[in-house]
Formats: C-alpha cells, structure tokens, sequence
C-alpha cells in the first residue's frame, strides 16, 4: 500500500481512454463499478471536449456481482457495437474488474463481431496512465498492421524520385500537454523543408489511417511516454527509421531538423532561424541580463522535464537546482540529464517529497506540474506548467505551442513573465524601507491581487520543513535578523539558508551582521 | 442494456401515485467516494483514508474538481500488486499507513476507514481493522470505517454511509429529554440560520450531523425528534430510528415552501403553535418572495430534465415547479426511497415522467427527442450536452453550494436560471 494525496498519473485504463478519445471510429468498453465514469469528466471539463469519450462502461453494482457479470460484458459490447458501429473495438477493465477476471477480451472476441476487437491487458496494480496509454497505442498499431508486415530482411522500396519525403507523428494524445498545437507547429517546421506529415496519430487519426502508418518513409516519435513501443516496433517491423529528438526548445529544435534532414537526405540549414524564431534575441537583449542564474526547479514528464532543463541551461542562462519526473518508466533519461547538470535526480510519484525537496532548494522559480503550481503557491515561488498532469488552462484558446520555433516563443513568455522584472528587483533592493514595497509585494505587472495569496499560502499543516530547522542550535542576533528583513523576499529565504550554512561550517553560534555579509562574500555568485 | 425493460409500475405504499419508470443500464454517476469532498471540508477535524487503488486517488482528485490549495484532510492507502498477491499483509500495511498518517497529522480527532470496490472485492474487513486501530490509538484517535464503493453507494448515499458510521458513536440522549437533530451536511452558514429560526421558534436543544467537530457529537435517544436536511440519509435515518429516535416526516428544505413544512414539521412536533411559526418566519419568507420574483420570470415556462445523479432531483423538480413555474420533463432519480420521499412525491404534478436508475445512452435518446430548455446532470455530460445545443446545469454545484432555507432559496432559483440567462446573451 502507498499513501496518496495527490497523483501525477491515472489509472492505466485512462491510459487507454485518451487513445481512444484521440482517435476517429475506435470504441472502448471498459468493464468498470459504477462510479469509475467520473473519467469522462477529464475529457469534457479539463480539455472541454465536445463529445463524450468514446466509452462504454458496465458500471457493475453489488447486485451483478452476486450475478453474472459476464453476461454484462457481453450486453454491453454488442450494445455499443450496434450503437457507435465503431470501425475497432477494444475492451479492457479497471482495477475492479481485474479482480473478479471476467476476462473481457476474450469474451469480446469469441462474440463474432465483424470487425477487429482488441483485448487490452492493463494492470491497474502495477502501472500507470502513460503506461496504459503507450500500451494501447502499441497494442492497436500492432493488431492492425501485423498482416502487413514484409518478410524479414525486406528492405523497405526507396522512394520515387520526386516524391516529397512523408513523415508520421506519433504519440500525442487527448489530455495531453499542449499536444494540439505541437501538432500544428512541427506539421509547420517539417513542411519548411519540404517534408510531408502523412499521418498524426493517435490524435484526430482514423482506423484507416492507422493502417496507411507503414506508407511513411519515417515516424517521429513526439512523446515518447506514449509512442516510443509503437515506434520501436515500427522501426523492426517495417524498417521505418524513428526521429527521436523532441523539439522542444531553440537547440532541441535545430537538432531536430539536422535529424530529420539526415534521416531524409534534405539540406535543412536554411530553416534553423526564421524570423519568427525571437526567443533567442530576446534572451540575448540586456534586458534578460536579470534571469542569470536564477535558481530554477524542474518537474515533470521525463521529456518535458528534459527539455525544460536544456532551456534553461543553454538558452534562458538559469542555474539548475533541482530535476525530477514522476515517470518511472523514463527514469533513466532524467538520471541522465540531471548528472549532466550536476544535480540530484528526484524520481518519484509522492508528491509530498517534491514539496520537501522544494522547500529545502528554495528555488526562485518552479517548472513543474499543476503539482508544482500547487506547491509553488504555497511556498511564495513563481511557478510556470510545463508537462502533464493537465488542468483547464493548460488548454488555452490562443495558439500557444511548446514545440518549434513558436513553441520557444511562447516557453519565454511564460517562464520569464512570473518573474520579477529586471530594473525593478534592483529597486527592491535599494528602497527596501518603501512601504509599498513590503515583502507580500509581487511582481507589479501581475496586479494587485496576486500579492495577497501570499500571507495565507503558508497555512497548514505540517507539512513543510524549514531549512533552518536542522540549525536549531544557531541563533540569530536580533540587528542581523533586521538586516536580513533588507533582503529582497525572494532570495531572502537562501541567504538565511547560506549564512545558516555558512555559520554551521565555521563553528559560529551566533549569526551578527558580520556573519551576514562574511556569508554573502563566501557564496557571492 | 435493458435487462427489465422500463417496466411502468404503480407499486404501494407511501406515493404510489405516480408511474415510475425502472431503468437499468449504464449509470454516468460518481461513487459515493465523492462526497468525501465536502465530508473533509465540513468536519473539519476528520480525516478520510480511502483503502483502494489508484482510481480512486484519480476520482477524488477529479470530483474535487480544482486541487484545494491547504493539505487535504483525505487520502487514498493504494493497493499494490504485492498486497493482492499476499506477498504483504494487507493488515500490517494499513497500521503503517496509518501511524504515517496520523504521525503527520496530529490534530486529527476521528479517522475514517473509507471502503472501496477494490478493498470489498478483496474482502478486505475494514471494520475489524478500525476496532484494532482503535484500540491502538485509544483516547487519541477515534476510528471508524464504511463503505463509499461504487458497489454499493451512489453518489451521496457516501454521506449516508459515512453518518450512518457516526450513529453508533452518538451518547445516549438522558432518559426524559427530548432533543432535535438536524441530519445531512448542511453548510456553515445554512446551519447557523437555521440554528436561529429553531431558536426563535422556542426549539432547544438542536443539533446537526454531521457535526463541525467530532469532540461534539450530539446525542440520541427515545426522545430524539429526527429532521432529514438531505433526501439521501435513508441508512442513517433508519439507524436513528432503531435508537429510538422518532423521524419527522416532511418535504426537504428547498424554497419557500419546503423550508416552512420542514420547520413546521418541527415545530408542531415539539408543540409549538402554528401562530409562533407563521410570525417567526414571515420576514424571512417575504425576503425570499421578494428574491425569487426576480428569476421567476426567466424560469416560468421553460422545461427542465433532471438525470440521475445526486438524489436531490425530487424535492429541486419541486421547488422548481411549484415556486418558480418551470415545467417538469423527466425527473430522474438514481434510487427511489419511497420512505424518505412520500411527501415529496405528493407534491409533483401527475404530468411528470418519473425514472429510476439510469441506461445512459436511451436516457440521452430521451432528452434530445424531448429537448428541454434545461438540463441537471453530471460534469461529463454537460460540455457535450452543450455542444448539441441543450442547456444545462451541472448537477455537483447543487450539492456543493448553499442552496437550502428561505434565505438561499433565491440563490437556488438563480443557479438555474444563470444557464438560461446566459445562453440568451452570447452572441458567439
């Protein structure tokens, strides 16, 4: 048993629910209690979806168990059948059903039904939403394109002169994290050099179009939590090659279209700086002097996470304290990443040890979650969303990529917009005695209201560790203690912390104005 | 499906007026998991530990809609593959989750053991486990258990199972004293105005259930007059009764009307003359007349469906139809308790479509052929109701917002006309 707050990740059989919701003619009956229909709500109220997710469910009580609930099953797939005349059938169960094995799919299967019905294995005990959502795309990708699988060793027929290299991109899904307009973005960054996307799946495909997967001449695989086994299976199956660099970011993009380009033969430098590309001039203008080495935070998906840690390195100048995922399976690319940046991987689904692991970096912005967002509130943090876990927001109406050129546009605007402004943290700095300057006082183009979460953001519960309490024995003089109120609220939280350090280091038992500014000399960035 | 098809019945006993319409089918409602969300926020030094997986996790962070900022006082003990497949005692593992808990949150006076699907599937005896733990934390922490799985609760039969739990635990009302207890969550303020007008009409003591805090739990006994705030408390009614406790039977507290028969109710039971209640509540009753003449001109008329979701489709189809003029299409209804709504069957107009259960997808056949002007039901049907030009109200908020008594019967009326109102300014 574990104990949860909050999850990062569903079920698997929602896993399973966003691909069929992202997908044209493809039914899923789920043979779940009553109740486990709230899942719908994820798709018509988080991403406002217009229709109800593809989705029967058996909604089974007490009185069916005593019962037959095979009966049920059956009822219910030959009523959606006759209903939805879907074009594929898949039947799974949650983490009921998985108890009382039913066994569903293959109830399913021996009905005779005259189209391909699919039986889903999720393990609601062991994995997780991605998991399921990576399975169900490689399961069906699989059941549907298995009869056309060429003899081993074929190669693949080269393609006609003339004809435009045709790329499929694989792997966004409903519910996931900005994945509509990446579509549109790298649809737009690929036709820049003269590559076609022949089809995007799951999201918006048909049956039909699943089956015209192998007519590609290559599959990006643009989220890898849930297209890589699918990608793979292509790339040994078909001999379709995989491009696997995730353009997220200006770097990330660039190596992409060197990727693309070598997977295609096409020369691509001329595309790797259009004009709309102003995130790097931005970050070069002195007015992003102010963002060096600010002390940033990341959680997330593990590619999300990954991405956001480049950017902030290489392209936006931060200083990275602390990187994490809560996706197990991915766990190795952020171990990977964090060494290369000198940090301690987080890898973990408790939410709880984020917070901890927050509170005790004090970071001076948080890219997380709507998790992260929840913690960064709590703890006064600027905090800007990067990966699933999604919220209503997380769906704007205005186009607003993460991937591509626009996609690093838009990164810059809602990483750097949380901050304090450049001129006006010097400000702060030398007027600390303005009394609207207080220390509930909040970045001035974020509006009043915004300052006024902070006194009740630090509420209840036991739930934060301060830093400075495994110093207990260090006291602070009452005239440092003043001179530490002249530093700026967000940094003051890690010069108290440093000189604490500092003191510790150095046997000092009282910290002194003295002490202060010894510590600011030794930590001095 | 249709295992027993709609069969039109007329059965005896108390409200056997109308035809009602069986159903049985897939239900679109929450579990009654779901009411822990407005269980956690109202006792507030009670902790829900749900024992199940990891949709249940999912759908109490769903159903709460937004994530509440502040800690939750509710969590979910996961089960895991090793403690289905034996490999961990299920027993152990629950103690060490709960001395996590509680190590964690020390201002924690009861702790329920909340039941799941999985956990009854598994046979797992949450009852015996509460009686070890609460021999554990004796005069510490007061723990109970009971089932909100979708086995067995619907929606916010959760809170019935959870007070129902809470009976047991109430101290004997002396033998003599006589006592009101006001039974079904109710919202701070909602309680406190009520608290006023049993005051004012000479009725003392009254006490609520749940309470605010489990250090006051109210007493029960012979003498104890029972008043059913929510329509959906059958189990803890009953419980009450079995302690001796006499039920008053009355319409539920929505607008003028209901809320006057349920003090009423009250009152004569205590032996309060009609004359004390007519002039304590009058000026409440003209400030909600006054108030509900504003929507009632944006309601009168206009056709209103009710699915099945939160048991308080009855009594609001009611209100609806008697105070504000709306016509009633379908009222449907997740279970009926024939007990717990005589009176309110009482008050329907013979014209209403009656229906119990739900098979979703003939159900939403129904409502696009009758088109109403307005439609109650759950949050994932409603984008999507829109989407194909229904109006709707979500069905929660009723269940969430203060909308009981005189002095909300307006806000009530106004939850359902905003919808309309709204849908006749966009020009989008």
């Amino acid at each position: 048993m574990q104990l949860t707050l909050w999850t990062y990740e569903g079920p698997p059989h929602i896993g399973a629910m966003r691909v069929a919701a992202s997908l044209d003619g493809v039914h899923l009956v789920l043979h779940a209690p009553q109740g486990d229909t709230y899942a719908d709500l994820l798709f018509t109220m988080i991403a406002r979806s217009e229709r109800r997710p593809p989705v029967t469910y058996t909604t089974f009580q007490a009185r069916e168990l005593g019962g037959d609930t095979a009966e049920l099953v059956k009822a219910s797939v030959s009523d959606a059948y006759e209903r939805f005349k879907p074009q594929v059938l898949m039947v799974g169960e949650a983490c009921t059903a998985e108890l009382i094995q039913d066994q569903p799919g293959a109830l399913a299967r021996g009905m005779g039904l005259p189209i391909p019905v699919l039986s889903l294995e999720l393990p609601a005990y062991a994995r997780k939403e991605c998991w399921g959502a990576n399975e169900t795309f490689y399961q069906l990708v699989r059941g549907l394109l298995r009869a056309q699988v060429p003899e081993a060793g074929r190669k693949p027929a080269p393609r006609p002169a003339g004809q435009r290299p045709r790329a499929n991109l694989l792997g966004p899904t409903a519910l996931g994290f900005r994945c509509r307009d990446d579509v549109i973005e790298v649809r737009q960054l690929l036709a820049a050099i003269g590559v076609d996307v022949h089809v995007v799946a799951p999201l918006g495909a048909s049956a039909q179009d699943l089956l015209r997967i192998p007519e590609a001449d290559f599959n990006v695989c643009l989220y890898p939590e849930t297209a890589d086994q699918t990608c793979d299976w292509l790339e040994r199956m078909f001999g379709m090659p995989t491009v696997k660099t995730v353009p997220i970011g200006i770097g990330a993009t660039r190596d992409f279209l060197d990727e693309v380009g070598r997977v295609t033969g096409i020369d691509v430098a001329h595309a790797k700086a259009p004009n709309s590309s102003r995130m790097p001039w931005y970050s070069r203008s002195v007015d992003s002097t102010y963002l060096t080495g600010k002390r940033v935070f990341i959680f997330g998906d593990a590619t999300h996470a990954v991405a956001a840690a480049r950017i902030c390195a290489e392209e936006l100048g931060f200083t990275i304290v602390g990187l994490g995922t809560y996706a197990r399976e991915f766990a190795r690319d952020v171990r990977e990443c964090a060494r290369r940046y000198g940090v301690d991987p987080l890898i973990t689904d408790d939410y709880l040890e984020v917070e901890a692991r927050a509170a005790q970096l004090q970071p001076e912005l948080m890219l997380g979650t709507q998790m992260e967002r929840h913690i960064a509130k709590r703890l006064g943090v600027p905090c800007a969303v990067i990966s699933a876990p999604v919220h209503v927001q997380d769906f704007p109406a205005r186009y607003a990529p993460q991937m591509g050129f626009e996609g690093a546009n838009v990164i810059f605007d809602t990483w750097v917009h949380p901050l304090m402004m450049g001129l006006e943290e010097h400000l702060i700095t030398m007027f600390r005695e303005d009394f609207e300057f207080h220390d509930a006082a909040t970045p001035s183009h974020l509006g009043s209201g915004a300052g006024r979460d902070r006194p009740s953001a630090i509420e209840t519960g036991p739930t934060v560790t301060p830093a400075e309490a495994s110093h207990s024995d260090i006291r602070w003089a009452a005239e440092a203690e003043q001179e530490l109120k002249k530093i700026p609220f967000f940094v003051r939280g890690k010069a108290r912390r440093n000189t604490e350090r500092f003191a510790e280091e150095q046997g000092i038992q009282t910290i002194t104005v003295e002490t202060l500014y010894d510590a600011k000399a030794h930590f001095g960035r | 499906m249709t295992v027993d098809a709609n069969p039109v019945d007329a059965p005896s006993g108390p409200g056997p007026r109308l035809p009602v319409m069986r159903e049985r089918g897939q239900r679109q409602v929450f579990c009654g998991l779901a009411g822990i969300v407005w269980l956690h926020r109202k006792i507030q030094d009670a902790f829900f530990l749900v024992v199940g997986s990891r949709t249940c996790a999912h759908l109490l962070q769903s159903a709460a809609g937004v994530m509440i900022f502040a800690e939750p006082r509710f969590a979910t003990a996961i089960l895991h593959e090793r403690d289905l497949a034996g490999l961990a005692d299920c027993n152990q593992e629950l103690d060490r989750i709960v001395a996590e808990l509680l190590g964690r949150r020390p201002d924690i006076g009861t702790l329920f053991l909340v039941g799941s699907c999985p956990s009854e599937v598994i046979k797992l005896d949450l009852a015996k486990a509460a009686e070890r733990l609460s021999a554990a934390y004796h005069g510490r922490v007061r723990i109970l258990d009971y089932s909100a799985s979708g086995l067995e609760t619907t929606f916010t039969q959760g809170e019935d199972a959870c007070l129902r739990a809470l009976v047991p635990e109430l101290p004997s009302l002396p033998d003599g004293a006589r006592s009101l207890l006001v039974v079904g969550t109710l919202p701070d303020v909602v309680e406190d105005q009520f608290a006023r007008l049993f005051a004012e009409l000479g009725i003392s003591p009254v006490h609520f259930l749940p309470p605010r805090h489990t250090s006051a739990f109210p007493p029960l006994g012979s003498g104890t007059l029972v008043l059913l705030a929510q329509p959906f408390v059958g189990d803890t009614a009953r419980a009450c009764q079995a302690r001796g406790a006499r039920i008053l039977q009355a319409p539920y507290p929505f607008g003028v009307e209901g809320t006057l028969a349920w003090l009423r109710a009250a009152a004569q039971a205590w032996g309060i003359d009609e004359e004390v209640v007519t002039a304590v509540t009058a000026p409440a009753i003209t400030r909600a007349e006054r108030g509900l003449a504003h929507h009632r001109s944006e309601l009168a008329g206009k056709r209103i469906s009710f699915l099945p979701d939160s048991q308080l489709e009855i009594p609001l189809a009611r209100f609806l139809q008697r105070e504000c003029g709306m016509t009633l299409v379908e009222v449907g209804t997740p279970f009926l308790d024939r007990q717990l709504m005589a009176q309110e069957l009482d008050l329907l107009p013979d014209s209403v479509r009656l229906s119990e259960g739900q098979d979703l997808e003939r159900q939403l056949d129904r409502l696009r052929a009758d088109q109403p002007d307005l439609t109650v039901c759950g949050l994932g049907l409603a984008n999507p109701l829109e989407a194909e030009g229904l109006r709707t109200k979500w069905s929660i908020e009723l269940v969430f917002s203060p909308v009981h008594g005189f002095d909300q019967a307006a806000d009530l009326a106004e939850l359902f006309a905003r919808p309309l109102r709204r849908g006749a300014l966009l020009r989008v």
